[in-house]
This record gives C-alpha cells, sequence and structure tokens, in this order.
C-alpha cells in the first residue's frame, strides 16, 4: 500500500502500469513448451489460439461488462474468412490474417451498434440470438462453408515465406505466440489509457457515465468492435494453424467455454483468460477420454463453485489470499 | 378436405401450449425480479424423468404420475432456493446465468448418468391415443389434452393473480419492486413461492412433453432456447404476452418445419433478434 | 473564491440567467410530479430547493439534467435552449449534477474517477494508445480539484473503502471536475455524520461566485446558512419562493411541513 504522499500523482499510475515481475515470468513461461513439451506443440498452439479469443472477450465481459453468449460468432468469421481467403488461391497467412480479422472487425461494428442500445437480460438474449443466427447461416450456406462437413481445401503458404507449418507445430506455435504477445501488448496498453478507465467506469456505474459527460454507447461500440476484431483474429489463426474450419468454431458451445475460462480464470485482470483457457484445455486434453456430459458435470460443479465461492475466479482468489497474507 | 393449413396451426398451437406451460414460470420470475435462471428447463427435464420413472418402473397410470411431476420439480426448486439461488438475488447478472448454467450441466450429466442419453418412450393412456374427428380434421387426443391442461393452468394462474392477495403482492413486485419493498411486501417471498410454481409448471411441460417431442438428457438445453425466445419475445413478467409469444414461436415452428425446412431454426432466432430489437422488454412487457 | 458569510439577500438579482425552466411538467400515468415548474437561477445564485418529502424535488433535477424527459415546457441552460438534449450533452455545455445516493465508482480510487472525468471533458477518454499515467496535465488537474476538497491525502483509497463523508465529498469532486457553469446539488450532507458534515459544507461554501448553485436540503440551519433565496416545492409545484427571511416567517410553509395542526 503506497503510502499517502510519497508519489506524485502521475508517478503513482505510473507505477500501477508497469510491468510486474511476474508478468515477465508468465510470458517467459510460455517459450517452455519448446524445450519441454515439444510433443504437445499442436496442442499449445490451441491453448494460444483460445487465449487469445478469452482476451478477446475479456475486453467487452471483464472490462465493459456486457455478457455475451454469442462471442464465437467473431471467432467463427475470422476462423471462416481465413480459411475462403486460401481455399480461393491466397495462402498467404500474414495478409490473410490481416483481411480476417478485418472483416470479423467490420461485422462487430455493425453489430455493437445493436448491442450499445441494450442492457441486462435483453442484452444477453440478443447476444445468444446473433451467435445462434450466425451459427444457422454458417450451417445453411455449405456451398461457401462446407456446412457440417467443414471447409475443405484450406492450404497456407509458410509464414514469411520461410516458416512452413510443420507437422510437429514448432511454426504454428510460434505463430500463434507471437500474435498472442503482440495483442496482448495492444490491449494492456488499452486497459491502462484514458479509453480503459472509461471502460471500467461504465462497468463500475454505468448510471453516474452520462452524468460525467460521457457518451457511453461509443465507448461501448469501440470496445466490442476491437473485441470481435481480436476474436477474429484468433479463429483465423485456428484456420491457418489447422488447415481447416468446421462448424465448431462458430457454436454455441465455444461461446459457452471461452466463457467458462474466462470465469474459471478471473475476468477483469487481462490474464484470467489466459490462464483460465490453459487449464480448461489441459484438463480437457487429459480428460478427453470421458464422455462429454460427465465432462460438463466436471464444468457445472465447476461453475457452481466458483459462482459461490470464488467470484473473481483463480487469479482474483489468488490475490486475495496475497493481499491477506501481506497484511500480517 | 380441409387445406393441411389448419393441421398445421393446430399442431402449433398445442406445440405452443406446451411451451406456453414451460415458459411461463421463468417469465414471472424473471419479472418479478431479474433472476435469469437457465437451470429452468432443467426442472421441465426432471419432471419428466419422474414420469417416465413412475410409468416405467412402477407402472402408474400416466394421468397419475402429473401432479408428481409437478410436486417433485417444486420441491427440488425449493430446496435449491434455500440453498443456492437465494444468495445471489443481489447478484450479477453474470453469476446469476454461471450459477444455473452450471446447475444445468450437473443436472444433464446425472440424468445421462441414470438413465442413458437416448429418447425413452413412456405409454399415454388409452384414451388419449389417436384422433378425433372435426370439421374434416384429425385432431390428435394428446394435443387436445395438451391444450386443455395449458387452458386450465391459465386460467388458474390469471385467476389467481387478479384474485387473490399473493396475486396482487406478485403484481406489485413485478411492477416496481422497490416501491413494492417500501409497501411492506416481501418481495424474496413472493419470489421462492413464485418460483416453486414456475418450476412446478415447468416439471409439469417436461412430463406433458415426452409424447410430443421426446425426452433425452439435452431436453434441458434444446427447450431453453425456445423458452428464453418465449419469454424475450412475450415480455418479461407477462401471462399474456407468454401466451401469445408461445403460440407465435409454436406454429412459426411447426409451420416452418413443413412449408420451409432449409430454413430451420433461423426464422425463430431472427424472429427474436427483431422482436428484441423493436420493443426491448418484449411485445408485452414494461421496463 | 467567496467568504462564508451568511447571505442577507440575494445580491445576484441582476445578473443573467445560468439556468432556467418554463412550465417544466411530468406526470408518471395520471400522477404529476412536476406542475408548470418555472425557475430562474442567475449566475452565481445561491439558492435552495426545499419542500416535504415526495415534492418531486429529485425529479425536477433528473428532469433539468436529461435524466427524466418532460411532458411538456422548456428548459434553458443561459441562452441555450437543452430541453432535447441529452444527458451526456447538458454536461458538457455545463450543467452537472451531485446523486442524492452515493452514485460512484466503487472500484476506482478517487484519482483515478476524477482523472477519469477531465479525461471526458478533454476529449481524451476515447484515446486507448497512450497510457494515462502520460497525461500530465490531466492528472495534475484532477489531483488540484481533489487538494481543494481535502481528498488530495485519500485519493489512491478505492473508493469503496473511503469514509462516507469522504464519498459524499468525491461525489462534488467528480461533478466539478466536469467545470460546470451550473451545479445541482442533491442533498450534499445526506448521511453524512456529524463530525464529517463540516467538510462538506466547508467545500460547498468555498465555490466559487461564478458558479451558480441550486441544491436540495432538508436541514433548514445549512439552508439559512448557504442560500440567499429558497424555493419551497410541494406536490410537484412551486409553492411559494422568496429570500430566507420571507420563507421563515410564511405560515404556509410553515403548515406545509408541520401539517395543520400543529403536535405537541
Amino acid at each position: 500500500m503506497v503510502s499517502a504522499m510519497t508519489m506524485t500523482p502521475q508517478a503513482y499510475l505510473q507505477a500501477q502500469s508497469r510491468w510486474h515481475p511476474l508478468e515477465i515470468a508468465f510470458w517467459l513461461a510460455t517459450l517452455l513448451p519448446f524445450v519441454l513439451f515439444p510433443d504437445y506443440l499442436s496442442l499449445a498452439s490451441q491453448i494460444a489460439i483460445t487465449a487469445l479469443f478469452a482476451l478477446s472477450l475479456d475486453i467487452i465481459l471483464g472490462y465493459v461488462g456486457i455478457v455475451s453468449l454469442g462471442h464465437a460468432a467473431f471467432f467463427g468469421i475470422g476462423a471462416y474468412t481465413a480459411g475462403l481467403i486460401s481455399k480461393f488461391g491466397w495462402g498467404e497467412p500474414l495478409t490473410g490474417l490481416v483481411l480476417a480479422t478485418a472483416a470479423a472487425g467490420l461485422v462487430g461494428f455493425a453489430v455493437s451498434f445493436i448491442v450499445s442500445r441494450f442492457r441486462h437480460f435483453t442484452l444477453i438474449m440478443i447476444t445468444l440470438g446473433l451467435g445462434l443466427l450466425a451459427f444457422e447461416a454458417a450451417n445453411r450456406a455449405h456451398w461457401l462453408t462446407g456446412g457440417s462437413d467443414g471447409l475443405q481445401g484450406v492450404s497456407i503458404w509458410p509464414v514469411l515465406g520461410i516458416f512452413k507449418f510443420d507437422l510437429y507445430g514448432y511454426t504454428a506455435y510460434a505463430y500463434a505466440l507471437a500474435a498472442l504477445f503482440i495483442i496482448f501488448l495492444g490491449a494492456r496498453r488499452l486497459i491502462n489509457s484514458p479509453f480503459g478507465l472509461a471502460l471500467r467506469g461504465i462497468r463500475e456505474n454505468w448510471v453516474r457515465m452520462p452524468a460525467i459527460g460521457a457518451d457511453s454507447r461509443a465507448h461501448i461500440r469501440k470496445a466490442f468492435t476491437i473485441a470481435a476484431a481480436i476474436a477474429g483474429l484468433a479463429g483465423a489463426l485456428l484456420a491457418q494453424t489447422t488447415e481447416n474450419v468446421s462448424l465448431e468454431s462458430i457454436s454455441f458451445q465455444r461461446s459457452a467455454d471461452v466463457l467458462v475460462m474466462l470465469v474459471l480464470g478471473g475476468a477483469g485482470r487481462l490474464y484470467g483468460g489466459l490462464v483460465g483457457a490453459a487449464i480448461f484445455m489441459i484438463a480437457r486434453d487429459q480428460f478427453s477420454g470421458i464422455a462429454p456430459q460427465y465432462w460438463y458435470f466436471w464444468i457445472g460443479v465447476l461453475l457452481v463453485t466458483v459462482v459461490m465461492v470464488l467470484p473473481n475466479g483463480i487469479l482474483g482468489g489468488l490475490s486475495h489470499i496475497y493481499a491477506r497474507w501481506r497484511r500480517k | 378436405m380441409l387445406s393441411p393449413i389448419f393441421g398445421v396451426l393446430f399442431d402449433g398451437i398445442a406445440y405452443g401450449m406446451l411451451l406456453f406451460v414451460l415458459s411461463v414460470g421463468l417469465s414471472v420470475t424473471l419479472g418479478l425480479m431479474n433472476f435469469v435462471n437457465l437451470a429452468h428447463c432443467a426442472f421441465a427435464m426432471l419432471g419428466g424423468y419422474v414420469t417416465i420413472t413412475l410409468v416405467n418402473e412402477f407402472n402408474w397410470p400416466f394421468l397419475a404420475t402429473l401432479p408428481v411431476a409437478f410436486a417433485t420439480a417444486a420441491v427440488v426448486s425449493i430446496a435449491l432456493e434455500r440453498t443456492l439461488y437465494r444468495r445471489l438475488y443481489r447478484a450479477t447478472d453474470l453469476d446469476q446465468v454461471l450459477l444455473t448454467i452450471g446447475l444445468a450441466f450437473i443436472s444433464v450429466s446425472i440424468a445421462a448418468y441414470i438413465f442413458g442419453t437416448i429418447q425413452q418412450p413412456v405409454e399415454t393412456p388409452e384414451v388419449l391415443r389417436g384422433s378425433v374427428g372435426f370439421l374434416g380434421l384429425d385432431l390428435g387426443k394428446y394435443r387436445l389434452f395438451l391444450i386443455g391442461v395449458a387452458l386450465v393452468v391459465t386460467v388458474l394462474l390469471v385467476a389467481g393473480l387478479e384474485y387473490t392477495r399473493f396475486g396482487a403482492q406478485v403484481r406489485a413486485a413485478v411492477d416496481n419492486q422497490r416501491m413494492a419493498r417500501g409497501l411492506g411486501i416481501d418481495v424474496d417471498r413472493a419470489f421462492a413461492s413464485t418460483f416453486a410454481l414456475g418450476s412446478g409448471l415447468a416439471g409439469l411441460g417436461g412430463a406433458l412433453a415426452i409424447e410430443i417431442v421426446g425426452l433425452d438428457p439435452n431436453f434441458a438445453f434444446t427447450y431453453l432456447v425456445y423458452v428464453l425466445i418465449i419469454v424475450s419475445v412475450g415480455g418479461l413478467g407477462s401471462i399474456a404476452g407468454s401466451f401469445a409469444a408461445a403460440i407465435l414461436i409454436g406454429v412459426s415452428d411447426v409451420a416452418g418445419k413443413y412449408y420451409a425446412p432449409e430454413l430451420g431454426a433461423f426464422l425463430i432466432y431472427l424472429v427474436m433478434v427483431v422482436v428484441l430489437m423493436w420493443r426491448p422488454a418484449g411485445l408485452v412487457g414494461r421496463r | 473564491m467567496s467568504e462564508s458569510t451568511t447571505p442577507a439577500n440575494d445580491t445576484t438579482a441582476n445578473r443573467p440567467i445560468a439556468l432556467a425552466t418554463r412550465g417544466l411538467s411530468k406526470a408518471f400515468g395520471s400522477l404529476p410530479v412536476a406542475r408548470d415548474i418555472e425557475i430562474n437561477l442567475p449566475v452565481g445564485a445561491r439558492y435552495a430547493l426545499i419542500g416535504p418529502n415526495g415534492a418531486g424535488k429529485t425529479t425536477l433535477i433528473n428532469l433539468m439534467t436529461g435524466m427524466l424527459a418532460p411532458n411538456a415546457g422548456q428548459i434553458l441552460l443561459g441562452s441555450d435552449d437543452i430541453t432535447t438534449l441529452g444527458p451526456q450533452e447538458r454536461v458538457r455545455r455545463g450543467l452537472a449534477r451531485t446523486f442524492q445516493i452515493n452514485t460512484l465508482f466503487a472500484g476506482l480510487n478517487a484519482l483515478e474517477a476524477v482523472t477519469l472525468v477531465v479525461a471526458e471533458r478533454q476529449g481524451l477518454a476515447g484515446r486507448f494508445w497512450r497510457r494515462v499515467a502520460s497525461h500530465k496535465e490531466t492528472i495534475d488537474e484532477a489531483y488540484e480539484i481533489l487538494r481543494r476538497l481535502r481528498l488530495g491525502d485519500s485519493c489512491y483509497q478505492v473508493t469503496r473503502e473511503l469514509p462516507y463523508g469522504r464519498q459524499r465529498l468525491l461525489e462534488i469532486a467528480l461533478a466539478l471536475a466536469t467545470k460546470p457553469k451550473v451545479l445541482l446539488l442533491d442533498e450534499p450532507a445526506a448521511g453524512v455524520p456529524q463530525e464529517e458534515s463540516g467538510e462538506v459544507f466547508e467545500a460547498v461554501a468555498s465555490l466559487s461566485d461564478d458558479l451558480t448553485l441550486l441544491f436540495i436540503e432538508h436541514d433548514m440551519h445549512v439552508v439559512f446558512r448557504f442560500a440567499s433565496h429558497i424555493i419551497v416545492l410541494v406536490g410537484g409545484a412551486i409553492f411559494t419562493e422568496g429570500s430566507p427571511a420571507e420563507i421563515a416567517a410564511d405560515p404556509g410553509v410553515r403548515e406545509v411541513y408541520l401539517g395543520k395542526r400543529k403536535h405537541g
């Protein structure tokens, strides 16, 4: 706890946004799979991609406070766009990534006008409805998307012309991890910016925002568009690294799973989605033998436990314990 | 022979009536305290499995199991309300969503464990099998029964709301919770009772649904979407709204499947999103 | 800054009008909550709005700030008709308010909260590519506002952990950070314990002469201490208005507050 006036206000705020040693340790640890778990690199790149998706949801859920049950729509749009670009002949990954991100961002921008006008139950239902609509659209348009058979014929050229996507997953993980880190840096800067402060203001007290002259709707539209673009980027990464796009990427399942991961790790903490995604996917990989309904039994127990006991997720619980230990 | 449109209408209305019985409880509790209970259809599933067990294992007559399905769902809801739901009345939307989805996942897994994942049939009484001829139409007896039950439920609910003291309290609390509390109405208790009633009705709906749509553990989620759509479209806290929305959705669904099967569920989702954007509180809702 | 003297009479009567309402009316269904309200606040005014519970005082502020739309009437800020403008637009033009029940950013600390308001005012709140910490002038201005309200040394504390009196001061700080021309205070010292209420009144007393103030208050000592003109609202309509001396002597006002028979 900083004592009264040892720091100027500006210095205090600067200290708040400085990199913590734990963060540096975290990112160094993400390099470990290359060395320690080379057999699991494809799982690692899946985790990086899902973590990026969870990060995008954190922006709207953890920071603005919008409960979206349809965020996978943007993930799927990114995935299908990247897949289709490649299918129609342009397999260059980086440009494909940019285009897919832009596509998802554009749709997100359009949807943001709807989302920023509603709240609570109505908004939850609208996000659910839009997500389901996106799924149905992808399902019905099998002339374009391949429907339930998935998109065939995706073939990605080497990254930067040099790094081929190899069978062991080195390139895939490096590619996905690099994208995750770069976007994370951007998200971190966003959270520490005046815009991030405004988003937290919206989450903390919706009523007060207009009373301080803030245009909440404009802020929400911006945040939602950014979150949609990042989700699309994650989807595109999936399409490119697995050279495959299925309906699963735009399904309610994916929307629900990412919500669980974010809540598990702790929303509103930027790292919550990353930690939650890692734990969730490693656990799912370890328990992949058991039937889906039993897996969901434990997810259910987890959700009930988190809500009743650990409302801020794992990271929230840890920081709570840390704060109490420091006070002793 | 009258055109098939009347058959579609009849089936649609019957389906809508079933959906109404399933949805009305959620509509009232949401309107009462804005508590997002996504485990609502798990109670329906419970009622359905109670009926299946009683009929298939213990040879009870189908009709006798219906009150038991209602009561079991109501009792379980009371237990859950006392232990878990009660603590989240003032919690965020997200917490309520997560808790109730978690409960739904748990119940689906338990049902899959006990009953397996395939649909279970149930034997309906002789009197409800077959159909009745009416103005050249073949009206299924079971569907007529369904419509009848739903109408009785509607009448009882509306009468209860209009003419009992408890009903007046519920109406006041739905209208303006803060003022109702200010007037001394115990909104939390009103919610608990309404919640039990609504969950019981869901259980009844689940039991009735077996014959029409079949019952498997996924029921808790498959029909949750329909129920949520009806509640949003009809308006929170409105019985009339739920009734109208249920018929609308029921008929649209059956008509859609008959006339435009390629559209699938697309139409229903679109209807919901459009209605919500036009009237965020639902067709009949306030707020 | 003005000295904290007891204003004997309204010296602002000849100044231009900072905020005015004309025929402002609002009804919820068949329940009228504002009836044909006509108010004129001259620049620098220290006006008090009093009335029994349920008279519609907060409703009037909600109408003025745009949180509630009127059924009829006009609201003028200076010479601009703001009747159809949204709440945030009115704030940008210089009309701010505080809330009767603390409406603060519970999870932000005081410095962050006021910085946010200043950033919004400066049009910086949409920027996401530079850290807050690099906006020195914004932070300094926020800190200065906090310091003037004696909140400087607790500005790093999370709002929800501040004592209630400090929170009420923060409530005022947030409004002041919008650099308003007109400030509507809804029971600024409501619920503040005796020991801390002095700070709140000091803060109100220290406000600039150019700032136009309308405050809702129940405590008559506070009203007589700060107000140069009192408006009495009953049942949504203006019952009477005048100088503190006039209001104190008005038998009708006493009747409205105490009822037709004297108690005890």
